[in-house]
């Protein structure tokens, strides 16, 4: 992988409990695709496994397989003044925020994330591209206190 | 109430009465399809026509009563540190407006209003645009006041924190104007066949008033028909005069439209620096006012034509961060050249690229996978319509024919990229970055290093095993993507951007 390559530093990875909330999340969006399968197996319309068999492999690989290598994709560089966000598993993109431009600091947890004591930091900014960049994955706690890092900093700047 | 004397801070005032003559006016084209229905659907022998004129006036009545309401219910006060607007006689509004988040002030006149002598005045505040302040109508006199004291609390709030231009010059210079012969030069350019667009909506929307069903082809076939066999005992040259006849009359159509367009919209353009920031007035019919203060710019466009690139005529526009998105909306200078576009690039706080720049160019790599991506397709899709025909046994000429047409559009992708790789480059300079992208008519974007809000490095699949990537930034009320340059070039440019953007604060902008 070519994480952190070329711009020297480590990147950080996430909260472990990511994997595991990111499964949960997607047995819930599968689990409505295997039902479907399961009746149309039941409809007897195709030889005894053909719908079953695959939609259960799929969703096996994207429960077990893809979050760990989203997790593994996925990772933050928390600098004196600035943030690098870099994820994607196809499509990669590594963000950079200073934290003179951020407008506003989001900490948001969703029902899953609050189980596994996640939380995702969003940041605001100005441009019309990347006018928020959202890191999700953190503990709550880092969180909160990357959102007091960057706060300590706006403020600094401004007063 | 004084019409013209500056308004006094903590006041609540109303619009001039007369903007309540205004909207009636304007109100009354709402009454249009109204008094249509009104007019189709009675029948004057059954007697029912002698309640058609009362009803009308019931109806001009009604909506000038809620006019007045709605003037009655308006008003405004220019607060020591805010605008506010009250409006609403059953849902009441309330609305306060600090200065320091007003980004522009505008005076807009519409045709009516300037009748009355009426101008509405918009308070730009960058949240989306569709939910500006505005206060209509006001005189022409008192709607210059009223931007005149706001501008003064706005840069007193600046000149506070340090941040304002010493520019004490109380005259304005101009910097760019059109006399009418660049106006219809540029109306010559801005050629444009949008009115047949507009007549075929047209027709859609009132194709009950025609005589026939213009979407039925059999329609068309019987018409076509009757004239085809009339054209063809005319002889060739007869059908080729007739058909250069044609050409002529629509290019005749899309040049008087582009005029048309053109003077109605840019009539009068001019543009001043004042010690305010840029100032804009431009328009026929309606005649709009911009102020846009220079610190506000973010970026500048330098755009140009397919055509107009021939004989040196570039436009130039700013992206300021109240503007989302509306094209044209920000254009300071419609139609120049290159010489005139400088100073105004100057007075903005930019530099066009100097003679020395050291232009980058993208990733040959990518040009190369996007020709591909382009051509082989379609050259694939070449090779199979002859042999899927051959194998149904179909003559084989119009296959052919669209092999080599597909063909055709494969090597015309090819060459695009080619052309956009020879065109294409980017530079990064001690205080811009410059991106000039496009073929035909290419475009140079220049941003300011200090303004940028952020700096993203993307890759897909095949970026990443061919070593290329899009550098793309934060620009507030635009964007600036430099796509497929080398992944180490990308690194280099975020590095030294990124420098010089944590630096300086947000707040501290210049």
């Amino acid at each position: 992988m070519e994480q952190g390559a070329g711009d020297g530093d480590e990147l950080t990875p996430l909260h472990p409990n990511y994997v595991k909330a990111v499964r949960i999340g997607t047995l819930i969006f599968a689990l409505p695709l295997v039902g479907a399968a399961l009746v149309l197996e039941f409809a007897d319309l195709l030889p005894r496994g053909a719908f079953l068999v695959p939609v259960l492999l799929l969703a096996l690989y994207l429960i077990i397989r893809t979050p760990l290598r989203r997790y593994q994709a996925r990772g933050y560089q928390m600098g004196a003044d600035r943030l690098r966000v870099v994820r994607g598993l196809i499509f990669r993109s590594d963000t950079v925020v200073p934290f003179g431009r951020v407008q506003h600091i989001d900490v948001h947890q969703g029902p899953l994330e609050r189980g596994y004591g996640l939380a995702t930091l969003v940041l605001h900014t100005a441009g019309n591209h990347n006018a928020s960049v959202s890191l999700p994955g953190l503990g709550h706690d880092d969180a909160m206190a990357m959102r007091e890092d960057i706060r300590a900093h706006v403020k600094r700047e401004t007063l | 109430m004084s019409e013209a004397a500056p308004p006094a801070a903590g006041e609540w005032r109303r619009t001039s009465p007369l903007s309540f003559a205004v909207r009636a006016i304007t109100g009354l084209k709402n009454l249009i399809f109204p008094v249509a229905a009104l007019l189709f659907g009675t029948n004057a022998v059954r007697g029912e026509a002698m309640w058609v004129f009362p009803a009308i006036a019931g109806m001009v009545l009604f909506s000038s009563l809620f006019t007045w309401i709605g003037w009655r219910h308006f008003r405004y006060r220019i607060g020591e540190d805010d605008i506010r607007v009250e409006r609403g006689l059953f849902s009441r509004t309330a609305r306060s407006v600090p200065y320091e988040r007003i980004q522009d002030v505008s005076l807009e006149q519409a045709p009516v209003p300037r009748l009355f002598g009426m101008a509405e005045v918009k308070f730009e505040t960058g949240a989306g645009g569709k939910d500006e302040l505005k206060i209509g109508y006001v005189t022409e006199a008192e709607g210059t006041a009223l931007r005149e004291t706001v501008r003064a609390r706005k840069s007193g709030d600046a000149a506070a924190r340090g941040s304002v231009e010493a520019a004490p010059e109380a005259g304005s210079l101009t910097l760019f104007a059109m006399d009418t012969r660049r106006l219809l030069t540029f109306g010559l350019f801005e050629f444009s066949l949008v009115v047949f667009a507009v007549l075929g909506g047209a027709a859609q929307q009132f194709d009950f008033l025609l005589p026939f069903d213009i979407w039925d082809p059999d329609n068309w076939m019987r018409l076509v028909a009757g004239q085809g066999h009339w054209l063809r005992e005319l002889g060739f040259a007869a059908q080729a005069i007739g058909a250069t006849l044609a050409l002529a009359a629509l290019a005749l159509v899309g040049l008087v439209t582009g005029v048309g367009r053109t003077v109605l919209r840019d009539y009068g353009f001019r543009l001043e620096e004042t010690p305010k920031g840029l100032r804009r007035r431009r328009g026929l019919l309606t005649r709009t006012d911009v102020v846009m203060p220079v610190h506000r710019v973010q970026a500048l466009q330098v755009t140009t034509g397919i055509l107009r690139r021939r004989w040196g005529w570039h436009g130039l526009s700013v992206v300021s961060l109240a503007q989302d998105a509306k094209a044209g909306n920000h254009v300071v200078v419609p139609f120049a050249r290159m010489e005139e576009i400088e100073p105004v690039v100057d007075v903005a706080g930019f530099d066009l690229p100097a003679s020395d720049t050291e232009w980058r160019r993208p990733s040959a790599r990518h040009r190369f996978d996007q020709a591909m991506l382009g051509a082989v397709p379609l050259g694939l899709a070449a090779l199979a319509v002859p042999i899927v025909n051959s194998r149904f046994g179909q003559p084989l000429e119009l296959p052919l024919l669209a092999s080599a047409a597909l063909l055709a559009l494969a090597a015309f992708f090819a060459v695009r990229e080619h052309f956009l790789w020879r065109r294409d480059r980017h530079a990064v300079d001690a205080r811009h970055v410059f991106v000039r992208r496009g073929w035909l008519a290419p475009r140079l974007d220049i941003a300011s290093r200090l303004k940028l809000q952020s700096v993203e490095i993307s890759q897909g699949p095949l970026a990443r095993r061919r070593g290329y990537a899009d550098l793309k930034f934060g620009v507030a009320g635009g964007s600036l993507e430099l796509g497929g340059i080398p992944l180490e070039d990308a690194r280099a440019i975020r590095r030294a951007v990124l420098g010089s953007i944590a630096s300086v604060d947000f707040s501290r902008l210049p």
